[in-house]
Parts: structure tokens; C-alpha cells; sequence
């Protein structure tokens, strides 16, 4: 970021006060990365090597809880959802929201409207989603599979085969892309015009200005909502216990690593395990984090290279 | 790239390739389309909130409510398993204060990160924005041990009391708005010997109200849609927020359609009446949050 240097004799004067004054405004905000942060995930990371009772004394247990995790079903069970959740969910939604946002891109009459029905859902609750869902793919109650029927297709049991639950998540957690759609889209308004106007005489086809100008020009945002993504689809919650409770029903085909987490620390109170898994969930998010910002040098184009 | 607010500068390309009128209604019955796709839960929300069980399940399927059944909205407002008023003023105000401390303690921590130099200042950034990669639960766990321990369980505390510290999120999207904030007004006012505090309450700030605005709007929808904290820290039915207090009733009375989808039309409503009035900021705070 470009900043004008302020008159040198004057800033060597207030630079002490100004560095003063920094530290007291960001203070608070300090108190809290310091004490409900960081502190924080060390006592998690910690609390994996313990037991820890709700009230009484923490034990040190080693690797125990490390040692139970692998051979716990829930735990296997739960990070093989998760990822496929993951792996599943993620790239669908990206491709719907680049298409949408590209739809959108050419969109004159209407615009606003467009933009506006697909962000609505965005707004609606987790909560209030999934249950309207569960309605509609309810067979006899909702109009999903009646139109799906009138296509010549075989609706699937969404709600109770175990094939289906896990599709029936993603379905359900796709349809608030209007932050990813609105993001992309804001990439690309923002390719400059010449660049378009070349291309269009470069190449006639626009499959290929597609994938060889516009693509590269919006991997910031490409490698923005994928990060996003990922982050949040592990950690995907709300969702599957409204569709699942807390055992991922039917089958456990819906149980997410937070549910398991979650009913772990709250339903049986096993904390120091919770603690385990949490960590586990944080190696497993941080991991994937470094590899795709890692893998991102090779595809992320930067405008002008430096920011 | 510059760090003004960039939704505003909206570059069209004139397209009037694809052919003509017959192109264009194509590409609106498309559009129409998918947007009918996407409205079709909120609108099956809608009828069934004014049906009754035997109209929702009734096997052909309507696309209105015939009766519409008004009662259902009294059920829901007067149901004593269910105290969706009270929950809904909890809503309120669990959503306004933690909307208020985010205000505060966000704008001061990212006039500190956009507008003052000071050592390790950089450091402490990157490090703020690192911490976005932590999953709540994480962080949750161990905090969780501590207010328990205070005896703070069941009370609001836990859960705004936090946002008067700030939120990593809001800081960064607060620090982009300012960093567009011209630096000669303010070194201007810092060589006239303004206290720092007087230069950020009447210089930055007034300049700022968009982002201000744009931050205490994602934070109203993302505490209203809040689920974890509260399902874990409150336990009484009449302390729930709506997304804890829906989840409960549909949980107990899984069987009871109608005032499930009247609960979750009113838990939706407010947030897209708002969405409605304030769309244009929404999209400029994507805008500034994204486009780094």
C-alpha cells in the first residue's frame, strides 16, 4: 500500500506517541488473540494429553486419547464423512458459483434481481434451511422427487438410504452460494475492459478466452473461496445434526467430525478427548491450508505481481 | 491495486454479441430458471407455514395454501412449548450487543492496523489474520472450562462479552475501509496537534460509516444464525436464541410441520427484510473483503 511519507523531523516527534497510542488501540483487541486465542489452543493441544473431568483435577494420560482415536469407529467413521463431505461439496459449489457469477457477468435487465435471489439464501438460518429441506425431499410432502419423477428419474430415499444422506448434506449446504458467487463475480467486473477487447480479437471463441484470459485473471478469488470452502466444510456442524442428530442417521452416513466433537465434550463430557480430536481437526485444516496456498504459487496469477 | 471500496467502480463490457432479442430471452428464461431453483425452498417454507399437516402431505402437491390457514401464526406466538417471542427478542438482543461490541473494539483495533505505525504492528496482523484458519471448536473447549468455572454457564456473558474484544474477521475487513482513508488528512490533523483518539473519532471515523455499517450487518446475520455457542451455553429454553430454540422444537415435535415452518419463516424474515433494504453494502463489503 502506497503511503506519503509525512515531513521526516515531524514523524521522528510523534513517532513515540504514535506507537503509544498503536498499542493502546489495538489493546483489547491483544487481550483477546493472547487470552482467547492463542492460550486457548495451547490448553487444547494440551488438554489432548489429558483427562479432564468438568470439575476436579486434570490427569496426564500421554497418548492414550491419540492411541483410543484410532482405533474408535465414530472417529474413523466421522473424518472418512468429513472428507468426502469435503472433497464432494466444495468443488460443486465453486464450479456452480463461477457459473453463476459468469451468468450474472452478462446479465443487463435484471441484474439486480438476479444477484439478489441468489444471495437470499445465504441469509437463511443453518437451522431454518435444513429443516425446510428435510420437508422438501420428504417423499409425498415435498415437490422434489415428484419433479424428479416427471423427468424419468428414480428420486433417491435422501433422508433414510445411507448412499443418499451424505448427498443430501451437500445438496443443503450448496444452496447459500451467493457469497462465493458474489465474490467471483467482483473479480470479474474488475478485468479491465482493454483486456476483454484484446482477447475478443485474439481469440473469436470464447470457451477459450474462458479458460486461458478470464480464469487466470480471477484465481485470487479462485484460491479465496477454495480456502474458505475447505475451512468451513470441515467443520460443517449445524447441518448434518439437524439431518442427523448426533448419530449421523441413517447409518451413520451423516456423522461429521464436529458432530462427534461435539457430542464427545458435551454428551458424555470426555473433554480430554474432545481436546484430541479438536487438535486433530486443526493439524487436518492447517495441513490442507499450507498445501493449497503452497500449491496456489504455481496457479494464482497476481495483477502486477505484487500487492 | 488500490484499497479504496472497489464495489462501486463497476466496469461493463458492452456485449452485443450472442444475437439479437431471441438470444436475450433465452438467456432470461435460463436466468429465470435457476432463480426459481433457488426461491423454491423459501417458498415451500412460505405455503407450508399456512398449511396443516394434512394439506403437506396431501398427495397432490399444491403450490398454494387452500385454506390459508392464519391460525398457524397465533400457534406459533402463543405455544407454551415453544416461547418463539421470547426467543426472538433473545435474538435481538444476543445479535445487538454482540453487533455492538464488534463495532467498537473492531474500528479501534483496525484504526491501530490501518492508520498507525508502531513496532510489530505487521507481525501482530499476520498473525490476526493466521488466527482465522483455528476452528472454533479449538479455541471453544478450553474457554468453555473457564466460564464454567466462573459459573457464567447459562447467562449471555459468554457470548457477548467476547465481542467486546474484537473479532479477527471484521478487524481485517474494517482495516481494508480505512486503509482508504486519505493519509494526508490525517497527518494533517496529527501536525495541528490532535490527540490520536480525537483524529480517529472525528476524522477516521466519519469517513469510515460505510464500513462501520457493512461490518454491523454481517455481524447481525452471522448472530442470528449463531448456533454452537449458545446450543452449548445456555440450557433453558427461555435464555435460546431462534436458531437454538427451532432446533429444539423441531427435535421434539419433529411430527409438527406447520408451526416448524411458520418458526423458521419468522427466524428468516428479519434478516432478508434487512438484506433487502441494505443489498448494495452487503456487496460492497464482499467487495472490499475479497479483493485484496
Amino acid at each position: 500500500m502506497t503511503s506519503t511519507p509525512a515531513p521526516s523531523l515531524r514523524r521522528r516527534r510523534s513517532g513515540r506517541s504514535e506507537a503509544l497510542a498503536g498499542w493502546l488501540f489495538a489493546l483489547p483487541w491483544l487481550v483477546k488473540l493472547g487470552l482467547l486465542t492463542l492460550l486457548p489452543l495451547v490448553a487444547t493441544i494440551a488438554m489432548g494429553f489429558m483427562t479432564m473431568p468438568i470439575t476436579g483435577m486434570p490427569r496426564w494420560v500421554g497418548m492414550a486419547n491419540y492411541d483410543q482415536m484410532f482405533a474408535d469407529p465414530a472417529f474413523l467413521k466421522s473424518a472418512q464423512n468429513s472428507l468426502m463431505f469435503a472433497f464432494i461439496s466444495v468443488p460443486i459449489k465453486l464450479v456452480l458459483a463461477l457459473g453463476l457469477a459468469l451468468l450474472l457477468h452478462r446479465a443487463r435487465a435484471l441484474a439486480g434481481f438476479y444477484q439478489t435471489v441468489f444471495y437470499l439464501p445465504f441469509l437463511m438460518p443453518a437451522v431454518a434451511g435444513s429443516i425446510v429441506f428435510i420437508l422438501l425431499l420428504t417423499p409425498g410432502a415435498g415437490p422434489v422427487n415428484l419433479a424428479l419423477e416427471g423427468l424419468g428419474l428414480d428420486p433417491p430415499d435422501w433422508l433414510r438410504d445411507p448412499q443418499a444422506a451424505l448427498w443430501t448434506l451437500v445438496l443443503i449446504s450448496i444452496w447459500p452460494l451467493g457469497v462465493e458467487t458474489l465474490v467471483f463475480l467482483g473479480g470479474l467486473q474488475n478485468i479491465p475492459k482493454d483486456v476483454n477487447e484484446a482477447a475478443e480479437l485474439d481469440s473469436p471463441r470464447s470457451w477459450h478466452r474462458l479458460v486461458w484470459i478470464t480464469m487466470p485473471l480471477i484465481t485470487p478469488m479462485i484460491l479465496f473461496n477454495l480456502v474458505i470452502g475447505i475451512i468451513s466444510s470441515f467443520q460443517i456442524f449445524v447441518q448434518a445434526l439437524v439431518i442427523g442428530g448426533t448419530e449421523g442417521q441413517p447409518a451413520q452416513s451423516t456423522l461429521m467430525f464436529m458432530v462427534v466433537i461435539y457430542r464427545t465434550a458435551f454428551r458424555y463430557f470426555n473433554l480430554g478427548y474432545a481436546a484430541a480430536l479438536s487438535t486433530m481437526l486443526f493439524l487436518a485444516v492447517l495441513a490442507v491450508t499450507v498445501l493449497v496456498f503452497w500449491s496456489a504459487r504455481r496457479w494464482v496469477h497476481y495483477e502486477g505481481d505484487t500487492t | 491495486m488500490t484499497a479504496l471500496p472497489t464495489g462501486t467502480a463497476k466496469r461493463r463490457t458492452p456485449r452485443n454479441r450472442g444475437g439479437g432479442w431471441i438470444g436475450k430471452v433465452m438467456f432470461h428464461a435460463l436466468m429465470l430458471g435457476i432463480a426459481a431453483i433457488f426461491l423454491l425452498p423459501f417458498w415451500w417454507m412460505l405455503i407450508s407455514a399456512f398449511k396443516n399437516n394434512a394439506d403437506i402431505f396431501s398427495l397432490d402437491i399444491t403450490w398454494w395454501p387452500d385454506p390459508v390457514r392464519w391460525e398457524n401464526v397465533v400457534a406459533l406466538f402463543t405455544r407454551p412449548d415453544f416461547p418463539f417471542l421470547r426467543q426472538f427478542g433473545n435474538s435481538v438482543f444476543y445479535a445487538g450487543m454482540v453487533t455492538l461490541g464488534t463495532v467498537l473494539s473492531c474500528s479501534v483495533a483496525a484504526y491501530s492496523f490501518a492508520c498507525l505505525r508502531w513496532k510489530g504492528r505487521d507481525a501482530v496482523f499476520a498473525l490476526t489474520i493466521g488466527t482465522l484458519l483455528i476452528p472454533a471448536i479449538v479455541t471453544f473447549l478450553p474457554t468453555y472450562i473457564v466460564f464454567a468455572r466462573m459459573g457464567l454457564v447459562g447467562t449471555y456473558w459468554p457470548l457477548i462479552a467476547p465481542a467486546f474484544l474484537g473479532e479477527a474477521f471484521y478487524i481485517f475487513m474494517m482495516r481494508q475501509f480505512f486503509l482508504g482513508v486519505p493519509r494526508e488528512l490525517i497527518d494533517a490533523a496529527r501536525l495541528d496537534g490532535a490527540a490520536e483518539f480525537r483524529i480517529f473519532w472525528q476524522i477516521v471515523l466519519p469517513q469510515a460509516q460505510t464500513a462501520l455499517v457493512v461490518v454491523a450487518l454481517f455481524s447481525i446475520v452471522y448472530t442470528w444464525h449463531e448456533f454452537f455457542g449458545p446450543l452449548i451455553y445456555l440450557n433453558d429454553r427461555n435464555d435460546y436464541p431462534l436458531s437454538v430454540g427451532l432446533f429444539t422444537f423441531r427435535t421434539q415435535r419433529a411430527v409438527e410441520w406447520p408451526i416448524t415452518m411458520m418458526g423458521s419463516l419468522f427466524t428468516a424474515l428479519p434478516l432478508i427484510v434487512m438484506f433487502l433494504f441494505t443489498r448494495r453494502l452487503f456487496r460492497e463489503g464482499l467487495a472490499t473483503s475479497s479483493l485484496k
